[in-house]
């Protein structure tokens, strides 16, 4: 039986003040290396477990931690890309410069970046309960804004898997590659912005990193890697 | 749309649908006042959580609930179904996160005031006879609690069929509806606990159970 595969945690490719004042020291700390982290101990805690129920072909058992799999997965695929698609608002990659394709394509569909702004704006507010906005790139190559309940967590698993058999009836954004990220968990913001979420969702948009948004923008669907 | 308000409006009009628009007819929802001081909690909840959670999260949900009732009542008026049918989750996550906090306040009880004490009377014999006994049904809660994948409550109903207490989990703010009586929910939201305790919400439930007003829901079990 093969071994099982370690996942490990991600550094964060800046220092957990960087996203100040947009994103807080101390917030930075504990969703990187608590809350990540927990995603990533848990996921390797089911997949040993996974590993023993195929050894003893216990079906029951494997379906019974699928949910474990697909929450603790999504946690760890979320965050992680999460991470890469923010960067300090003083660096190059938090122009929108750095991503000229990108922009043309949200003016395109959008009309403009300010209206496209709106609209995710919209979309993040609008989650009921903890969740997760997106831009995505769909297999068309047109982009879309999507928001992903925690239960929905595999549906960001399903984008990334996604070839060319198709799984287009299964989900409404399934083929498509997510460009960029935002977490709208209150972990990722209460303790600096207690409930005002809005000012959250204002304060992100300097710490967006076009680069990596751009880079991700231009991968053909279903080749990205973490 | 303009079929569904064709074979609408007959009704509406028949019920009177200028009442429906008016505020005499859609009762504003007021915040409900807390039964104890914002610090009476500690050291289980802080007061700062209390405050925020009670005089903003509270406050939101019921002005929200109050917006989205006026809206669902121009809609009636208007017999525009396709808008009614749109704002009904808007109308179950506010008007639950309503209905939750409200039940959830009464929940709670300093210790001064009883909070922590056991639960006594038929409710308890009842919990008794479905998990053996109190500290086996805490670790019931709590393990739904930990469970619980983003956020969303843990609550003690009961069956109003077969008169059963269970314990069940609901997401986001649905609230308990149908056969089940609310008889003791907790919030497992992170703004419920984030402020004191962060990513260790396990100890939030450990604490909780030291100010929880089990006569509010022995009064709701007799119900
Ligand atoms: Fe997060
Ligand atoms: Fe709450």
């Amino acid at each position: 039986m093969a071994s099982t595969h370690k996942y490990t945690l991600p550094a964060l490719p800046y220092a957990y003040d960087a996203l100040e004042p947009y994103i807080s020291h101390q917030i930075m700390t504990l969703h990187h290396d608590k809350h990540h982290q927990a995603y990533v101990n848990n996921l390797n805690a089911a997949t040993a477990s996974h590993v023993q129920a195929l050894e003893k072909s216990d079906v029951q058992a494997q379906i019974a931690l699928q949910q474990a799999i697909k929450f603790n997965g999504g946690g760890h695929i979320n965050h992680s890309l999460f991470w890469a698609n923010l960067a300090p608002a003083s660096s190059p990659s938090a122009k929108t410069e750095a991503a000229p394709k990108l922009m043309d394509a949200l003016a395109e569909k959008y009309g403009s970046y300010e209206k496209f702004q709106d609209e995710f704006n919209a979309v993040l507010l609008g989650l009921q309960g903890s969740g997760w906005g997106w831009l995505v790139k769909k297999k068309s190559g047109e982009l879309d804004i999507v928001a992903t309940k925690v239960h929905t967590f595999e549906a960001m698993i399903v984008m990334m898997r996604e070839d060319a058999n198709g799984l287009q009836d299964q989900d409404p954004v399934v083929g498509a590659q997510p460009v960029f990220g935002v977490d709208m968990w209150e972990h990722a913001y209460y303790i600096q912005y207690f409930n005002d979420k809005a000012s959250y969702v204002t304060g992100i948009w300097n710490v967006i990193n076009w680069e990596e948004s751009e880079r991700r923008f231009l991968e053909q669907v279903g080749q990205l890697k973490l | 749309m303009s079929f569904s308000r064709l074979a609408i409006r007959p009704i509406v009009a028949a019920s009177g649908s200028r009442r429906l628009a008016t505020s005499a007819v859609v009762v504003k929802h007021k915040l409900p006042d807390l039964p104890y001081d914002y610090a009476a909690l500690e050291p289980s909840i802080s007061a700062k959580i209390m405050e925020l959670h009670h005089s903003k999260h509270h406050q939101t949900y019921v002005n929200s609930l109050n917006e989205a009732e006026e809206k669902y009542a121009a809609a009636l008026h208007a017999g525009d179904v396709t808008a009614q049918i749109a704002l009904q989750p808007a109308l179950k996550f506010h008007g639950g996160g309503h209905l939750n906090h409200s039940l959830f306040w009464e929940n709670l009880a300093p210790k001064s005031s009883g909070g922590g004490t056991p639960p006594g009377g038929a409710l308890a014999k009842a919990i008794d006879a479905t998990w053996g006994d109190y500290g086996a049904f805490k670790k019931v809660v709590n393990a739904s609690l930990a469970g619980i994948q983003g956020s969303g409550w843990s609550w003690l109903v009961k069956d109003k069929e077969t008169g059963q207490l269970q314990v069940i989990t609901l997401p986001n703010q649905d609230p308990v509806t149908g056969k089940y009586v609310p008889l003791l929910g907790i919030d497992a939201w992170e703004h419920a606990y984030y402020l004191q305790y962060q990513n260790r919400k396990a100890e939030y439930f450990g604490a909780i159970w030291d100010v929880i007003n089990w006569k509010a829901a022995e009064g709701r079990f007799k119900v």
